[in-house]
């Protein structure tokens, strides 16, 4: 063996080396089979086609998050154009981005201007066509997309530490790439999952407001006619379920509140379920404030309780009424959420409470749930049926090569094993769709092989000798399947860049396999062939 | 062993069969397309819910449909599947199918499944059983805590993870060896650290039930529509990036012809996906991708070839040159599509339910495939030759005027 040849096989066998041990040594050397065989199993990441799991897209509502923007712009609004004596009509949202303003007296435009540039200065101001002395502000966009992308930030974060505290194996959650509001929850090995999405979705917003009226109204339109059609200044209707009483099913009630919360969900230092001390078999959810809560708390609740009768405390979660209680002394930084609670949903309800608010409401535009049995079905199916196909094309290529056919197979085994350990250091996963992958570089494989060796084949029959057969053979077939592969790598890459979920797996698998065969087929082939002639006389026959 | 040796066809004489027998195939897959009132879309493109059960027995189809029918589901489908393809097999799979109800409504994605597990478990439940769980749908949790409750194996405070480990096993057991379901607990004796007194409290404490629940799919039509326009454009994209490719390394009529071919193929193939009522999903997206990566493979086979054979052959008529092109790679192009076929093939008939869609199509694709490299993407390429005049005139004319006119094209 020439010093050339000697080292070709040295760098095959560092390539092997490496993939083996990529393969097989991590996370730690084995010393046993079946360590070898929990390592292959910790190393190949099936995806949740195979192994089973829940695959979730949810899409967040950040035009709501923007809309709330718009809605705060307009109180604040409100509030100034009073304070500052400016004369204006109605002033109202048009859409998530706009906000209109009549009626500007023309002796306080001027300050009606100057409000909005200087305190309100997300927003520009125009003239509203077609209505005099009106106003039309606009969001400046740099301002909505930046909304936008803290909101889905925000919802990112809340939404991992919820299903983070749940507890689960491995969950993966990200942005989906493919429209800019869309989140990927998935859960291998989870069969069911009903109870994630509802912690996922539950909205989170806790606020606990002076109750400004202390009956609850049957229905909107009572409240406000008690209220003489006209609620009182910075006050809102909630809906809330009325106390339950025993005989009477709870039913929907509306209570008048003041519209500014005395402490917000951002206020809570923790909460926890604990069973209901009233009700055995039913819990409740309890809650800690942080001291700088406590200190608005402590005054509040004190003033709430001297009055004549008591005055109630409103806890709105998700902007309903939880409970209503009547404010028995001073509470200084802790609360109880009463409600029809089992151990889980208390505990759940706990969890969203610690893991904060979501910024927007949530929807889910996908949700495939893969049985652990399907998975571990077609697994065993998929593998049964390659190593089937496979062995059947190693026969025949033995048969119809011989020695080459050998070579050949070789060259395949070397190439699925640098695939599947590429994968495995690139943390890739294979899917269902990364299989077809496989099938195809296994296809182009096989076909790289009988290029040589047809080629190989006609320089022997044109009367060439071996060494010159295999020289020329190598060398032609060399640009067909550089040519072959170049041209599927670059659809590859296209998939790669656009597709999505399951079209990016079958690319990421076909890239490394394509990459690998290059190898496998051109200079490993290459170089078993020289070996072969090296050992032999020159004019003797090559076993192809 | 050596097949086809020194085949000499003119395949270039035979590409108006060719291209009648291509347009058979298309016209009869797409008049099939066309009469079922476009193509079958699966669930990732369509938008609604799709339930796999697995029963412990014959599916009891005609119990089903009255349930679903009762609960007012009457736009559902039913349909079996099964995992031999030959026919045969066990007749326990059915996949129940919900088309989403109003085009923009995501809010309601998971009512079609509550209703149908709403039925199932009316029609088939074990709710009657004196509130015992049902092993055959249970959580590792809830059967971990129900044997640590029960506690078998006597352990006392000192079971520890045990119970947790014998819960995983045996779900293992269920779900890898009886495929999710478990008609008798005898069939679980032989897992690991199963002892008499763990059979004995399976029995006592669990029900069997009659089906699990092997996958759900829902997914939200403007999820469908975005996903169906997406794959659609990293296809083109692919396409076009091959097309680029193929311009630059031989001439842009390679390329064109390759991507036409290619075209075709997937016609084809879609075409034969009515015939034989499969639906595209997601995974036969990249079957297809599969095949067009395949097809433009064999193409450019070929393509190499003629590059090589027209420096070495100056005199001959382009098509003749294509013609030996074709048969010098005969031998290669029939071993590596019959290899390739043959691979396919047993992933068809043994790969599984899941993947029989998908295999469908590159069973198919392999074929038309290889066929339209030479049958379609060839005679364009010879075609276009002609048609520019320097195919048959020119090489006819004298070895002067050629050498100008190839120093020209230079």
């Amino acid at each position: 063996m020439n010093s050339q040849l000697r080292w070709k096989f040295v760098l095959i066998l560092i390539v092997i080396v490496i993939c083996l041990y990529g393969l097989l040594g991590l996370p730690t050397f084995p010393t046993s089979l079946t360590q070898v065989k929990a390592n292959l199993a910790d190393r190949i990441k099936l995806g949740l086609d195979l192994k089973g799991g829940s695959h979730l897209v949810l899409q967040v509502q950040v035009d709501e998050a923007i809309g709330q923007r718009c809605d705060q712009a307009v109180d604040q609004l409100t509030r100034q154009v009073h304070e500052k004596n400016i004369i204006v009509g109605d002033i109202r949202r048009v859409d998530d981005t706009h906000i209109q303003v009549d009626n500007v007296d023309s002796n306080t435009s001027g300050a009606f201007r100057d409000l909005i540039s200087t305190q309100f200065s997300d927003w520009t101001s125009a003239p509203a066509a077609g209505v005099v002395n009106g106003y039309l502000l606009t969001m400046r966009p740099t301002v909505v997309a930046d909304l936008r992308r803290e909101t889905m930030v925000q919802a990112l974060e809340t939404i991992t530490r919820r299903i983070n505290a749940l507890g689960l194996t491995e969950p993966t959650i990200a942005t989906t790439g493919r429209g800019d509001n869309e989140i990927l929850v998935q859960l291998p090995g989870e069969g069911d999952p009903s109870r994630a999405k509802a912690v996922i979705q539950a909205g989170g917003q806790l606020t606990l407001n002076r109750v400004a009226d202390d009956q609850p109204y049957p229905s909107e339109a009572a409240a406000l006619a008690a209220k003489g059609g006209v609620l009182p200044p910075g006050t809102v209707i909630v809906p809330g379920k009325s106390e339950a009483q025993s005989g009477y099913p709870t039913q929907t009630v509306y209570y008048i509140l003041d519209r500014a919360p005395i402490v917000t969900g951002q206020d809570l230092r923790g909460a926890s379920p604990a069973p209901n001390g009233n009700n055995p078999g039913q819990f409740e959810v309890r809650f800690q404030l942080s001291t700088s809560a406590a200190t608005r708390f402590g005054p509040f609740t004190e003033a709430q309780s001297q009055l004549s009768p008591k005055g109630r405390m409103a806890i709105v979660l998700d902007h309903s009424v939880y409970s209503a209680p009547v404010v028995n002394s001073r509470i200084d930084d802790s609360g109880v959420i009463e409600g029809n609670f089992t151990e889980e949903s208390a505990q759940d309800l706990a969890l969203v409470l610690r893991a904060g608010a979501l910024p927007a409401s949530i929807k889910y535009l996908e949700e495939r749930t893969v049985g652990p049995s399907l998975g571990a079905d077609s697994i065993r199916a998929g593998v049964r049926a390659s190593i089937g196909s496979l062995i059947v094309v190693m026969i025949f290529l033995v048969i119809y090569y011989r020695m080459s056919g050998v070579n050949a197979v070789v060259a395949l085994i070397l190439n699925l094993i640098i695939l599947v350990a590429f994968m495995a250091i690139a943390g890739a996963v294979l899917t269902l769709p990364g299989i077809a992958g496989v099938v195809l570089t296994i296809g182009m494989g096989v076909d790289s092989n009988v290029l040589v060796f047809e080629r190989i084949r006609e320089e022997l029959r044109n009367g060439k000798a071996p060494a010159t057969a295999v020289d020329s053979g190598f060398h032609n077939a060399f640009r067909t399947i550089i040519d072959t592969h170049v041209t599927t790598l670059v659809s590859a890459a296209f998939l790669l860049l656009f597709g999505t979920g399951p079209v990016q797996g079958f690319a990421i698998t076909l890239i490394i396999g394509l990459l690998a065969n290059v190898f496998t087929s051109i200079f490993v082939s290459r170089a078993i062939f020289d070996w072969h002639l090296s050992r032999k006389d020159r004019q003797a026959e090559l076993s192809i | 062993m050596e097949l086809f040796k020194g085949v000499n066809v003119d395949w270039m004489g035979k590409a108006k069969y060719f291209a009648a027998l291509s347009l058979i195939l298309l016209v009869v897959g797409w008049a099939s397309i066309l009469k079922n009132g476009g193509m079958r879309y699966g669930i990732d493109f369509r938008g609604g819910t799709l339930v796999y059960v697995r029963f412990a027995g014959p599916a009891p189809l005609d119990q089903i449909r009255k349930g679903l029918s009762s609960a007012g589901l009457n736009d559902s489908t039913i349909q079996t599947i099964s995992d031999n393809v030959l026919g045969g097999g066990s007749q326990n799979d059915v996949v129940i199918g919900l088309e989403q109800k109003g085009q923009s409504d995501e809010s309601t994605l998971d009512a079609g499944r509550e209703a149908i597990l709403n039925v199932l478990h009316k029609a088939f439940g074990t709710a009657d059983a004196g509130g015992k769980p049902d092993f055959n749908s249970i959580t590792k949790e809830a059967l971990a805590a129900v044997l640590t409750e029960k506690d078998p194996l006597a352990l006392g405070a000192a079971a520890g993870d045990r119970y947790n480990q014998l819960a995983q096993r045996l779900l293992a057991a269920r779900d890898a060896d009886h495929s999710g379901i478990v008609t008798s607990f005898d069939q679980l004796k032989n897992v690991d650290g199963v002892t008499p007194a763990v059979l004995n409290t399976l029995n006592n404490g669990f029900v069997l039930g009659n089906f699990t629940i092997r996958n759900v799919e829902i997914v939200g039509p403007k999820v469908g529509a975005q996903l169906r326009h997406q794959a659609f454009w990293a296809t083109m994209y692919a396409l076009g990036g091959m097309l680029i490719y193929i311009a630059f390394r031989f001439e842009w009529v390679y390329g064109a012809a390759a991507v036409i071919a290619v075209f075709h193929d997937v016609l084809i193939t879609l075409g034969f996906f009515s015939l034989f009522h499969y639906e595209i999903s997601l995974t036969v997206i990249a079957a297809l991708l599969t095949l067009v990566g395949y097809s433009m493979n064999d193409t450019i086979v070929i393509f190499d070839r003629v590059r090589e054979d027209q420096r070495l052959m100056r005199r001959e008529a382009f098509p003749d040159v294509v013609n030996k092109a074709i048969n010098q790679t005969l031998s290669r192009t029939i071993l590596t599509s019959g290899l390739t076929f043959l691979t396919v093939l047993v992933l068809f008939l043994m790969g599984g339910q899941v993947l029989r869609a998908f295999s469908f199509a590159m069973v198919v694709g392999v074929v038309v495939g290889t066929y339209s490299s030479f049958g379609i993407a060839a005679p364009i390429v010879v075609l276009w030759n002609k048609y520019r005049g320097q195919g048959t005139a020119v090489r006819a004319g004298s070895a002067a005027d050629k050498r100008v006119v190839a120093a020209a094209r230079r």
